[in-house]
């Protein structure tokens, strides 16, 4: 089955989303990223999505539930690089992404989490 | 909705892969009309959302896309059909956060706010179709 590959360093956990995710894709990946949250014992999830050229609600509510287990497992979710044009979208759309911290790219994100790592 | 438009584009939408290649041809289309990447972004999404509608909602359907023309002016249109149960309230279904699924509940209110033209036309037990269109500023 396909997967989005997810990434450790360290403590953190990087996936990087580079293609047009199915609905499927996008739920396994929500499942893949809790359990890893768990098996790694990780403190942040960073999430790049600077590939996506569009966000919808889907998406949307999966990396806010995404960011609301890891918040339960103590683990930060940080995500990087959306595109304006996307940021403009999410606003109209009405989505808030609560409980998801953003950074401009992959760097600031990575600082963001290892600011509270313990 | 407006006059003069080329032949209809149907595409089905039958399972997850069938909303992604229904966003990738929407770009397209939106791409080759000259659009701006907001509004690209504005209608793949409302887009993206009507037809995971009509997926999970309406049992399945298609969606068909035309090219309008209006006086110089090019425009999209969009209209998502299904022939499931139908909505029995509109003005419900259209509020921000409503679900009859477990969703976020903003896709239908969402997609009328992100398009320039929204319709819909429903009753329960006789499908539903919901139709959007943007047109390319000058």
């Amino acid at each position: 089955m396909e997967r989005i590959p997810i990434l450790r360093m360290g403590r953190l956990l990087l996936v990087t989303i580079q293609v047009d995710m199915h609905d499927r894709l996008a739920m396994t990946l929500q499942d893949d990223l809790t359990n890893r949250i768990v098996s790694d014992r990780a403190t942040g999830v960073l999430i790049d999505i600077s590939a996506l050229d569009i966000v919808d609600s889907f998406i949307g509510r999966m990396i806010s539930n995404t960011a609301a287990m890891a918040k339960i497992l103590d683990a930060r979710t940080v995500v990087v690089g959306m595109q304006p044009a996307v940021a403009i979208t999410l606003v109209e759309l009405g989505l808030a992404l609560e409980g998801v911290s953003t950074a401009l790219n992959v760097e600031l994100g990575i600082k963001l989490l290892q600011q509270v790592n313990r | 909705m407006t006059p003069g438009h080329q032949a209809t584009n149907v595409l089905p939408l039958k399972t997850d892969e069938d909303v992604v290649r229904l966003r990738k041809q929407v770009r397209e289309d939106l791409v080759s009309l000259g659009f701006s990447l907001i509004d690209q972004t504005k209608m793949v999404t409302a887009a993206s959302e009507l037809a995971r509608n009509t997926l999970r909602y309406g049992g399945g359907g298609e969606a068909h896309i035309d090219q309008l023309t209006n006086d110089g002016r090019h425009g999209l249109s969009l209209s998502f059909v299904d022939q499931g149960p139908g909505i029995e309230d509109i003005g419900l279904a259209l509020t921000d956060g409503y679900t009859s699924g477990g969703g976020l509940g903003l896709g239908l209110s969402g997609a009328k706010r992100l398009a320039d033209e929204f319709a819909i036309d429903t009753a329960p037990g006789r499908g539903t179709t919901v139709t959007i269109a943007k047109w390319k500023k000058f």
